[in-house]
């Protein structure tokens, strides 16, 4: 499929209509998707409609948006009224939200037309979506491979081509990771910078909303569109970010960019090789390359798997049977809240519920989520003192390709060690984006990583748009 | 039973409902007595992925009461107080914790004790639960029915040092907390809707010895309550101490008809809340200039209003502070102060205005107030006729007292005519006349009543007694 960019354009001059450009969409996914599984549902009444809108303004002479026509993916864990919203857990099976998400809102204010709604590791927990109640995703370059998580339905919509964008979300690298694994643009934008309202909670100091695409251009485009200040979300930053498209067009001329270390080490030799050559692209570029070294890196795993589960222990507890979702009746409450959870959690959840609830009990307070705190206090301070130096860091996003289904399944440690270089710009609320940067030898897809110090996610696009040029070089 | 050789420990923690016109993280209506679950939205429900946005009309009214109690502001944050409760619709509560916004306070009693507040933070209200057959609590209930219109209600919860001594200070304290908090404007501070409610913490000691294991008690919901709770709880602490058992710590529940304390059997002491800082606020810090602008615009607190008073008597036995104490606690202060202006003796005016007056009914205008005291004052009516033509006024507020008075009938008796009837009152009465002539003072009652009746209540009882008097003496 076309970029964003080219299918709006087409849909505002009337070259397309955006009906059958959705059509199209709905032919693609009805033809593979048995076999992916990009979509847990499809909202053919509710697209349909918002296309005939956006074709109807079109005719009337009317401007339907920057993102008129395009076909978008929505993960299932961002609300939308009236369509069922799951997060891949069985606890909200038919769940219907009274309510849309602010990002999906300023999609449709944009002329996007969503189609449904897109596969995920349970309640975004994952890094492969084998943690889906309704089964997983799988990778279009090899349907044996996960498309990683747990964002992976919304990197198969897009690079499946069932969609040009779908909307993911990053805790730890929910986005950045599948994006690698999938061959796409896959960008987490800095803390605050996008509404929250509607995306359900994992770990609400560490979630961000953020785009796929095939091209940096696009994530700038839909970013646009879904940022900014939301009065919903306490957490939203006020406006005044810099234009991304036009950082894509900027150059990199004179800036530094930082070969880190500590975002290469441990990664597959073929990996570590295409992150050298994208340096070089940047050199080539006027770039200056300078290697350093942020050990405190290495921390943010132990930090994260703290933090993230003590704020989810917290934000999952109110599927307890009383007001919505999955009930599973006894005779007194407390027995039904037990059973309901018993039965509507699957076992990744169940496992960071009880380890976020230990990291928050009595006694251990201190010892386990307060640590964390610092360390993650740490990891940042580390990465500002890093910024002093350079403008961005580059590594790798992955430390290896997608891998195959069952491969981690059983080790939750190493399923977790594949989100290790993705954790710290959580952690710090800073911005990143993984940029596709050729495959390996197996012809799997690598993504080539770049972080930013917050609120400068201008530079990402920049740096984003260079690395994407040289590929095809 | 006895407190024989024993001294009671108390601390109380007072909710108080904020008087916002929205609730304290969505803009839903605030509001006592709607029908259920119309006061609702996916914030005040708990509903995946909504998100709270603090009310900063609450915070205003968080920091008048901070303010009025004598605390320090400052810089705080909010925290999840997590458990699982049915009607708490997030499972977790958003409080505040180590860094309350209100901290170290104090509340100087009428009978001049001071009272240490620890805090008084901001948190929020959950729903309201029914529970349907078996006893009315949760436990062995049929069904329960779960009302959200008062999920996500501001509270600020007030936490005393555990200063007081007995059950009537502990009440003290508690009707001058609800005075200063309805003077801020911060509450309407009804115990019976629930807007304000009261826990007690109480143990008992022998003088000189470290504090003893306290039970907390819930379910008080009028002042009586609470000082009959923390007397009858006080006295079971010191009967079990004295039949050589040990104080459980422990949840007990108020039952008011039954006059006792029970244990609520509650796992609730073994709750691990798993307190954190919520992750969905940012730290919520007032500015100096904000508080500053607060602090400017606080009304005069009732301890300064009932100064006012007293000062403007000229008197403060303890029966005029008690009376003063009432129409400051009626907010009738301002109403005083008018009808002096207008003319009414001050004592007068705050006797009728704490005994006679409604609060919450229609008051009579200052200048008809003003004008009936004078009446009263001058013998022109009588204490009896002067409450009658008070109750008139709610009626029609402006109207002339003198006119209520002549339609009530109250014309004044003429001096020759009280005078003859009282001398027929004593004719008729001879025995009674000797004895009262002989020093029986008790009789004058008698031949009050006696002139009453036979005036039908029209005679002034002041001036009764000053013509008996003078009869006796000659």
């Amino acid at each position: 499929m076309n970029t964003a960019h080219d299918v709006a354009s087409q849909v505002r001059s009337g070259e397309v209509s955006a009906a059958s450009l959705l059509e199209q969409s709905f032919a693609a996914i009805a033809a593979r998707d048995h076999e992916l599984n990009a979509f847990l549902y499809l909202d053919h009444d509710g697209a349909r409609a918002t296309a005939k809108a956006v074709d109807e303004k079109v005719a009337a002479g009317q401007d339907p948006g920057p993102l008129a026509g395009v076909p978008v993916g929505i993960k299932d864990n961002l609300a939308m009224r009236g369509v069922p919203t799951t997060c891949g857990s069985k606890i909200l099976d038919g769940w219907k939200p009274p309510y849309t998400a602010t990002v999906v809102e300023r999609l449709l204010a944009a002329g996007a037309v969503p189609v449904g709604k897109t596969n995920l590791d349970e309640f975004a927990m994952g890094s492969s979506t084998e943690n889906s109640a309704f089964g997983p995703s799988r990778n279009p370059y090899d349907v044996t491979k996960v498309p990683g998580g747990s964002s992976g339905g919304s990197a198969v919509a897009v690079a499946a081509g069932f969609v040009p964008v779908a909307l993911g979300s990053d805790t730890g690298g929910s986005i950045r990771q599948p994006a690698a694994f999938c061959g796409l643009v896959g960008y987490k934008p800095s803390y605050g910078h996008v509404s929250r309202y509607g995306l359900v909670a994992f770990s609400s100091s560490l979630d961000q909303v953020g785009p796929f695409t095939t091209t940096v251009a696009d994530a700038a485009l839909v970013t646009q569109v879904i940022g900014g200040h939301d009065p919903a979300d306490s957490t939203s930053m006020p406006d005044g970010y810099d234009d991304l498209l036009a950082a894509c067009g900027r150059g990199v001329q004179g800036l530094k960019v930082g070969l880190c270390s500590d975002l290469l080490d441990g990664a597959d030799a073929e990996i570590v090789e295409r992150v050298r050559q994208a340096a070089a692209v940047l050199e080539a570029a006027g770039a200056e390359i300078i290697d350093i070294a942020i050990p405190e890196l290495r921390l943010g795993l132990s930090a994260y798997y703290l933090i993230a589960p003590a704020e989810a222990s917290s934000n999952l507890a109110r599927y307890d049977g009383v007001r919505f979702g999955l009930r599973v009746e006894r005779e007194d409450v407390a027995a039904m809240n037990v059973a309901t959870r018993t039965a509507g959690f699957g076992a990744e959840v169940k496992r960071r519920i009880m380890l976020g609830t230990y990291a928050l009990s009595a006694g251990y307070y201190d010892a386990y989520y307060g640590q964390a705190q610092k360390t993650r206090r740490l990891i940042t301070n580390a990465l500002d003192a890093a910024y002093e130096k350079v403008d961005v860091l580059l590594g790798a996003t992955t430390p290896t390709t997608a891998f195959g289904f069952g491969d981690k399944v059983a080790d939750p440690m190493s399923m977790y060690l594949s989100d290790l270089f993705t954790i710290p710009t959580n952690l710090a609320g800073h911005g990143a984006m993984s940029v596709p940067f050729g495959a390996a030898s197996d012809g799997m897809p690598i993504g080539v990583q770049i972080l930013s110090p917050g609120r400068r996610d201008d530079r990402l696009f920049q740096v984003g748009a260079v690395v994407e040029a040289g590929v095809a070089k | 039973m006895s407190m024989a050789g024993y001294e009671t420990i108390i601390g109380l923690e007072v909710h108080c409902e904020l008087k916002t016109e929205t609730k304290l993280f969505c803009g839903c209506r605030n509001a006592f007595g709607d029908e259920p679950n119309t006061n609702v939205c996916p914030v005040c429900v708990g509903l995946p992925g909504s998100l709270p946005v603090l009310n900063k009309k609450a915070v205003e009214f968080a920091i008048r009461i901070g303010l009025a109690l004598n605390c320090e502001v400052k810089w705080s944050n909010f925290h999840r107080k997590n458990y699982f409760y049915p009607d708490m619709p997030k499972d977790f509560q958003i409080s505040q914790y180590d860094l309350p916004l209100n901290e170290h306070g104090s509340i100087e009693l009428p009978d001049g004790s001071v009272v240490g507040i620890t805090r008084a933070h901001m948190e929020e209200d959950t729903g309201k639960s029914t529970h349907l057959g078996g006893s009315g609590r949760i436990h062995g209930a049929d069904a329960s029915l779960i009302d959200y219109n008062r999920s996500g209600v501001p509270l600020v919860e007030i936490v005393s040092e555990p200063d007081m001594r007995s059950g009537v200070q502990a009440r003290a304290y508690v009707a001058e907390l609800r005075a200063i908090l309805v003077a801020v404007g911060a509450t309407d501070g009804r115990m019976e809707e629930g807007s304000m409610r009261v826990d007690a913490n109480v143990s008992v000691r022998k003088p000189g010895d470290p504090f003893g294991k306290r039970c907390e008690i819930k379910n008080l919901n009028s002042l009586r309550s609470l000082q009959r709770a923390i007397e009858y709880e006080a006295l079971r602490q010191v009967d079990c101490i004295e039949a050589g058992e040990r104080i459980i710590q422990e949840t007990r529940h108020w039952d008011e008809a039954a006059g006792r304390t029970g244990s609520m059997r509650s796992k609730e002491e073994a709750n691990d809340y798993r307190y954190f800082p919520e992750p969905d606020l940012v730290p919520l810090s007032p500015s100096a200039a904000w508080i500053e602008e607060i602090r400017a615009a606080q009304p005069t607190l009732p301890k300064a209003r009932r100064q006012q008073l007293v000062d403007l008597i000229g008197n403060s036995d303890q029966a005029t502070l008690d009376l003063i104490a009432t129409v400051v606690d009626r907010d009738l202060d301002g109403l005083v102060f008018e009808a002096t202006s207008a003319g009414a003796p001050a004592g007068l005016a705050v006797t009728r205005a704490a005994n006679e007056l409604d609060a919450d009914g229609v008051l009579p205008s200052a200048k008809s107030f003003a004008a009936t005291c004078q009446m009263e004052a001058t013998g022109a009516l009588s204490a009896t006729q002067a409450k009658a033509v008070l109750a008139a006024l709610t009626e029609s507020p402006d109207a002339d007292p003198k006119e209520i008075a002549a339609s009530l009938g109250f014309e004044q008796l003429s001096d020759d005519t009280l005078a003859s009837t009282v001398e027929e009152v004593i004719s008729s009465n001879g025995d009674e006349w000797g004895r009262f002539v002989g020093g029986d003072d008790k009789l004058a009652q008698f031949f009050i009543g006696k002139v009453m009746g036979a005036t039908k209540g029209k005679a002034n009882g002041k001036a009764v007694i000053a013509l008996l008097n003078e009869r006796r003496q000659n």
